[in-house]
């Protein structure tokens, strides 16, 4: 269906192709997956497909794509669009209508079709992808998974052969990512669609694809193979192949279902281990105060008994004694105060008419770190709002360092919390890295030069002169954090800190946040990655509809949630593993 | 009781609004010419009482028959805009003095002395009665006038206006249509940016915030901008169909002619002398230029989705608001007085019988037009779908 001879990439200023000896061809009805880490040019290959790459970007391709026979270098991509749909990675900026039902005519009136013929697809798509009940909804008022199904059904309308998805999932919650998974899932079995697609969330479609396109490096030539293969040899992977590498399942799994297949004999290996214990859990959870809530004082309980776990089951022993040695001091140093750094109380927030959040209480002690869940519009992102002053509570209060964050003067506040937005652009003002650090140590009152070093340890190799605009996702993160850390604040907030983060990046800044933790700083994360959350958080609290619903140590929380738990925790239940590292460690002191 | 119960039955099914939907929706032209009828009526009187039943008139259907889109919630505003006309209204015949003679002086301003060249302006003086009532009046023209502008705005869904435009002028709508999803976005980047500066421990207002957010807005504007043009590229926007170069010809002929008719039509209905052939070729130019853009319509190879019909309930909103507006100009010629009520000497105005009674016949949308679901009804389809997915969950 799709057919790639030879084909190369090189746009305007750059020395070295983006893509070059692509030589594939795509099968009709397969659901196509391209891996590989950031920036090796998944983008641009899938644009090379609509056409987009080069007509609309600009750049030379060399070689030839047909697509059911056309030739993209003569075919604009309008003269594609009755041939192949494209949805882009962002819903919002796909959308040209103010309602569902017009987005989704949109393209076939473009196309010409006639108007009976239009009534009938759309009724059609709206039952297909279960959108009937929001026909008339204006698209800004529908929740992202809901605004990802639209986008694709308006690509479907025209009946495209070949649909072209980039990270079709990425800022879903896993609940909306399902939905919309099962959506493509009937598309390609049921009306024989070829789907091509991009995605950083293997562990959420590997197990859909027919087959998967490496792509191991910028310029290197791709790879392609049945999932299995490609896995076994692939720098990105899912939790559950990772595990089956680990164990040395043959063939590979790449879903949950087959990986419990062959699990028995690693639990039985596994139930001699000892219990695995959230990583590092500080042992100064203990000085939260009498008054918090029911949930917390249960976490007050548990906690001294598992605390001293990770020594024997920490992937890395001079790392954990770093970590205790460092930690004796921070226990000591907030111990007189007797005062976690963060205390919520019954806080709620209305806007509008809404109520953001609803009676929330939650209490963060240094050294602490807490992984806020729950699906998208459940109120996260408007708790870490109060917790940093940008949104004032309605009743309640908020507590951080024992001041009120949002009747504090900014200036004051940045030296007590730090929070990275979802999108870390927001930050970012100055057009280079050393104007940005040097705005930073002035904004924070640090020496100079302390924003700086941060920058160089968190994202080696970034030079001062470099526009903060030609930084990937994850280096973009890390200058973003260390703007932020230059404050020093004892308290960090990440809102969706992985969202189009790969594994590599992702592994990096769950090391970062771990020292920052074993320092003693409290962190507290927003996130839909429950993988994240595993690796990561002492405790889970998990929110919907503005209320806590579970608040309580991450392997207790996740275990029992079909939604939340990570893919190791789903494999080794009723085992209470939650992440690929733990099982590598007992398995590597047991042997 | 005249007529029989069967014919009453059916008269009352018939004025028993639908609920509404796509299929039954009314134009929005229909609701423009409605408003612009109101509208035309309010600029043919003074009378603040016919003027506070045509506000009144507006404002019903609109409190009856709009929804919860987020140009359905701009009336409000547009009130606002009213009565700040009036204000200004009153605070210029004040401090500005006014042609109006009068006797009945409320309070003396100190007056500010000025040249002779400056003469029959005035600052300050004397402030009369009749000088007060008559800018109120005055202004309450214009402000029923903005009101009933407003009340179109909040009932007609401005897309689809825009897609009732000829075919050949389709490229433009749609330019304005995306600029109008723009502006909110554009409204939110400067929201999250500026909350986002305090991040950074810097005050998020004054005009160096501004300054240094601008950049940053434009950016993002730009960048969702060239995200919706590869968007719309990939959907086939721009599909041409092959024209034949004679029909090419003719259109830009036709186009170009008709438009220099129009010009030269209007200026000759405007000049003392050209009043006899001003108006054939204003409408010849008319007639050409619409032909043009009907020629042109034949390059896009575009269709409508279930475009709005003109159905009895849309004759019957547009005739209602060209019924008002009919009735007072009707009045102004029969009885001026009452339309206009005299503010030397000062008379309590008096509400004139028949054109009050027509401007309530402006009230018919608020009985024909079809109902909007309420907003409850979504929250409770978001409800249902949520239970639905936690019962998947479970």
């Amino acid at each position: 269906m799709i057919r790639f001879e030879q084909v190369s990439v090189r746009y305007d200023g750059t020395d070295r192709p983006t893509l070059s000896g692509v030589d594939l061809a795509v099968p009709e009805g397969e659901l196509v997956l391209l891996v590989g880490p950031s920036g090796v040019g998944k983008s641009t290959l899938l644009g090379t497909v609509s056409g987009l790459v080069p007509h609309f970007t600009g750049g030379v391709l060399s070689g030839r794509v047909t697509v059911g026979g056309r030739d993209t270098r003569t075919h604009k991509p309008r003269e594609l669009a009755d041939l192949v749909g494209t949805v882009g990675q962002d819903p919002l900026a796909h959308f040209v209508t103010d309602t569902v039902e017009d987005e989704l005519a949109y393209g076939m009136e473009s196309l010409g079709l006639a108007p009976d013929v239009m009534r009938r697809r759309v009724e059609e798509t709206l039952d297909l992808l279960g959108l009937a009940e929001l026909r008339d909804r204006p698209i800004a008022t529908l929740s992202g998974g809901q605004q990802q199904r639209v986008a694709i059904g308006s690509v479907l309308t025209p009946h495209p052969k070949v649909l072209v998805l980039d990270e079709p999932t990425s800022a879903l919650d896993p609940a909306a990512a399902e939905e919309v998974l099962a959506v493509l899932q009937r598309l390609v079995h049921d009306l024989g669609t070829t789907v091509l697609m991009a995605e950083h969330r293997l562990e959420r479609v590997v197990q859909y694809a027919d087959q998967v396109v490496l792509l191991p490096a910028p310029g290197a030539a791709p790879v392609m193979g049945a999932p299995a293969e490609i896995m076994a040899i692939s720098p990105v992977r899912p939790p559950v192949a990772e595990l089956g590498l680990l164990a040395g399942w043959d063939p590979l799994p790449l879903s949950v279902r087959d990986a419990r297949r062959g699990a028995g004999e690693l639990r039985a290996r596994l139930a001699t281990a000892e219990p695995p214990a959230p990583p590092g859990a500080p042992a100064n959870v203990s000085v939260a105060p009498p008054e918090t809530s029911v949930d917390v004082d249960v976490n007050v309980d548990v906690n001294p008994s598992v605390a001293p776990a990770p020594v024997s089951t920490g992937p890395r022993p001079g790392r954990i004694a770093r970590l205790l040695g460092r930690k004796g001091s921070a226990e000591a140093a907030p111990a007189p105060a007797t005062d976690p750094v963060t205390r919520v109380e019954s806080l709620s927030v209305r806007r509008g008419r809404i109520e953001a959040l609803r009676r929330v209480t939650l209490t963060v002690a240094p050294g602490e770190t807490v992984a806020l869940m729950g699906r998208n519009g459940a109120g996260k992102s408007t708790l870490l709002g109060a917790l940093v002053g940008m949104v004032e509570p309605t009743s309640g209060s908020v507590r951080v360092g024992g001041l009120a964050p949002a009747r504090t003067d900014p200036r004051t506040m940045i030296r007590r919390v730090g929070l990275v937005p979802q999108e870390p652009r927001d930050l970012l003002y100055a057009d280079t890295v050393a104007a940005e650090c040097a705005a930073a140590d002035r904004d924070a009152g640090a020496a100079e030069g302390t924003c700086r070093a941060l920058v160089s340890e968190l994202l080696p190799g970034v030079e001062d002169a470099t526009h903060p605009r030609d930084l990937s996702e994850g280096q973009r993160l890390a200058l973003a954090l260390a703007l932020v850390l230059t404050a020093r604040p004892p308290l960090l907030l990440l809102d969706e800190p992985t969202r189009g983060l790969d594994y590599a990046a992702k592994g990096r800044l769950v090391g970062v946040l771990r020292s920052l933790a074993a320092e003693g700083h409290a962190i507290v994360l927003a996130t839909h990655d429950v993988e994240l959350a595993a690796e990561l958080a002492h405790r889970v609290v998990i929110l919907a509809d503005g209320e806590v619903v579970a608040d309580g140590l991450t392997g207790r929380v996740v275990v029992s949630s079909p939604a939340f738990a990570p893919q190791t925790a789903k494999i080794l239940a009723p085992q209470e593993w939650l992440t690929v590292s733990q099982v590598r460690g007992a398995l590597e002191a047991g042997a | 009781m005249t007529r029989s119960p069967g014919a009453a039955r059916l008269l009352r099914r018939a004025l028993h609004a639908p609920e509404a939907g796509r299929s039954n929706a009314l134009p929005a032209g229909a609701w423009w010419l409605w408003a612009l009828g109101l509208a035309t009526a309010a600029s043919r009187t003074t009378n603040p009482l016919l003027l506070g039943l045509l506000v009144g008139v507006a404002g019903y259907v609109v409190a009856a028959r709009r929804t919860d889109a987020p140009w359905a919630r701009s009336y409000g505003a547009f009130i606002k805009l009213g009565l700040f006309v009036v204000a200004l209204r009153l605070l210029f015949s004040v401090f500005l003095g006014s042609q109006i003679p009068g006797s009945h002086t409320v309070l003396t301003l100190p007056e500010v002395p000025l040249p002779d060249w400056a003469q029959g302006v005035r600052i300050g003086g004397r402030v009369t009665a009749e000088q007060l009532v008559f800018s109120l009046y005055d202004g309450m023209k214009l402000a029923a006038l903005l009101i009933c502008v407003g009340a179109a705005n909040s009932l007609a869904n401005p897309a689809r206006l825009l897609k009732s435009l000829p075919g050949a002028l389709y490229e433009v709508g749609v330019a304005v249509v995306v600029a109008m999803t723009f502006a909110p976005n554009m409204v939110a980047d400067v929201v999250r940016l500026r909350t986002a500066r305090r991040l950074r421990g810097r005050p998020t207002g004054g005009v160096k915030a501004v300054a240094q957010i601008g950049l940053p807005v434009l950016e993002g504007a730009l960048e969702r901008s060239v995200a919706v043009a590869a968007s719309m590229d990939a959907r086939g926007y721009g599909r041409t169909a092959q024209v034949p170069p004679a029909v090419r010809h003719t259109t830009n002929v036709l186009t170009l002619g008709g438009l220099l008719g129009v010009c030269a039509g209007t200026y000759g209905l405007l000049a003392a002398q050209g009043a006899v052939y001003g108006l054939p070729v204003l409408l010849a130019g008319l007639v050409a230029a619409m032909a043009g853009l009907r020629l042109g319509g034949r390059r896009s190879v575009r269709t409508r989705y279930r475009p709005d019909r003109w159905g009895v309930r849309a004759w019957l909103v547009a005739g209602s608001g060209a019924v008002v507006a009919a009735a007072m100009i009707r009045a102004g010629s029969v009885d001026p007085e009452a339309l206009h009520p005299g503010v030397v000497p000062l008379t309590a105005p008096v509400l004139p019988l028949w054109p009050a009674a027509a401007v309530l016949v402006g009230l018919l949308p608020a009985l024909v037009a079809p109902v909007p679901p309420s907003a409850r009804r979504f929250e409770e389809h978001d409800r249902r779908s949520d239970d639905h997915r936690g019962k998947e969950q479970a």
